[in-house]
């Protein structure tokens, strides 16, 4: 492994100077989980039923929305992060390019699909 | 000289050296509920939002795989995961303040954390099929 040296950092080895960041964004994004998935799982539990015109009225009321909304970018931002360590922990070949770069490609893009699916029956926009 | 010194070496122990504990199980639990729940629970949670977005056909498909044995049983096991994860993640906020750490407090917290997944999905399934 590289020890940090010019040619070690060249290589894509050694610290990158941003395992901090990765660090404290797995920790906040794990705190507004809690708030966004709690707050999911308590109105799943409040609605009188989970049929389509329940749900739907539910999910395009303004608050509903923001936080199914904040739920999509959180876990799949927390999601990213923590594959992101089971890469870097089992992979060490070069597969492990590969695979970091469909990581992001599926976190970006399922998280866009969500944010695009809450918008669209938040506007109104399903009926 | 190199060669002889190499071989004869001893090996620090691995993982099947060691004794298994509570510490370790919730470790790991942590680590498969939340890389599971990255793929299952989020997949199921884009399913469903496409499904809701997509008009009450769509919707219909959803609910009806989502009701058949498979579909509790996918469903459930996302609930167990992410209340097992919430219990281990909070142990590991905890933890990241510097408490926790003297063996015994570190071992009743790991174990009460699995207990608290279960009952907690229990606790929620409960709630849904006897309402």
């Amino acid at each position: 492994m590289g020890n940090g040296t010019s040619i070690g950092r060249v290589r894509g080895l050694g610290s990158a100077k941003g395992g901090v960041h990765h660090w404290l964004v797995h920790r906040f994004t794990a705190i507004s989980n809690l708030l966004t998935v709690l707050f999911l799982v308590v109105s799943l539990l409040l609605l009188p039923d989970l049929s389509y015109a329940t749900v739907v009225e539910w999910i395009a009321r303004p608050v509903p929305a923001v936080m199914m909304l904040l739920l999509v970018v959180s876990t799949f931002w927390h999601a990213r992060l923590g594959l992101q360590v089971l890469i870097e922990d089992y992979v060490h070949d070069a597969n492990k390019l590969v695979l970091m770069i469909a990581l992001n490609l599926a976190a970006i893009g399922g998280a866009v699909f969500g944010v695009f699916c809450i918008v669209r029956l938040a506007l109104g926009a399903h009926a | 000289m190199a060669n002889a010194g190499t071989k004869n070496r001893p090996l620090s122990p691995h993982l099947q050296i060691w004794k298994w504990g509570p510490h370790m199980f919730v470790s790991i639990l942590h680590r498969v509920t939340g890389d599971g729940m990255a793929f299952a629970a989020l997949g199921v949670l884009l399913w469903w939002l496409g499904a809701l977005a997509g008009g009450p056909a769509s919707y219909a498909t959803f609910v009806s795989v989502m009701t058949s044995p498979i579909g509790y049983l996918v469903l459930v096991g996302i609930t167990w995961a992410f209340f097992s994860h919430m219990s281990s993640g909070l142990r590991h906020l905890v933890l990241d303040t510097g408490a926790g750490y003297e063996l015994s407090v570190n071992k009743t917290w790991a174990l009460i954390c699995p207990i608290v997944g279960v009952l907690l999905t229990v606790a929620f399934w409960a709630i849904v099929l006897l309402r």
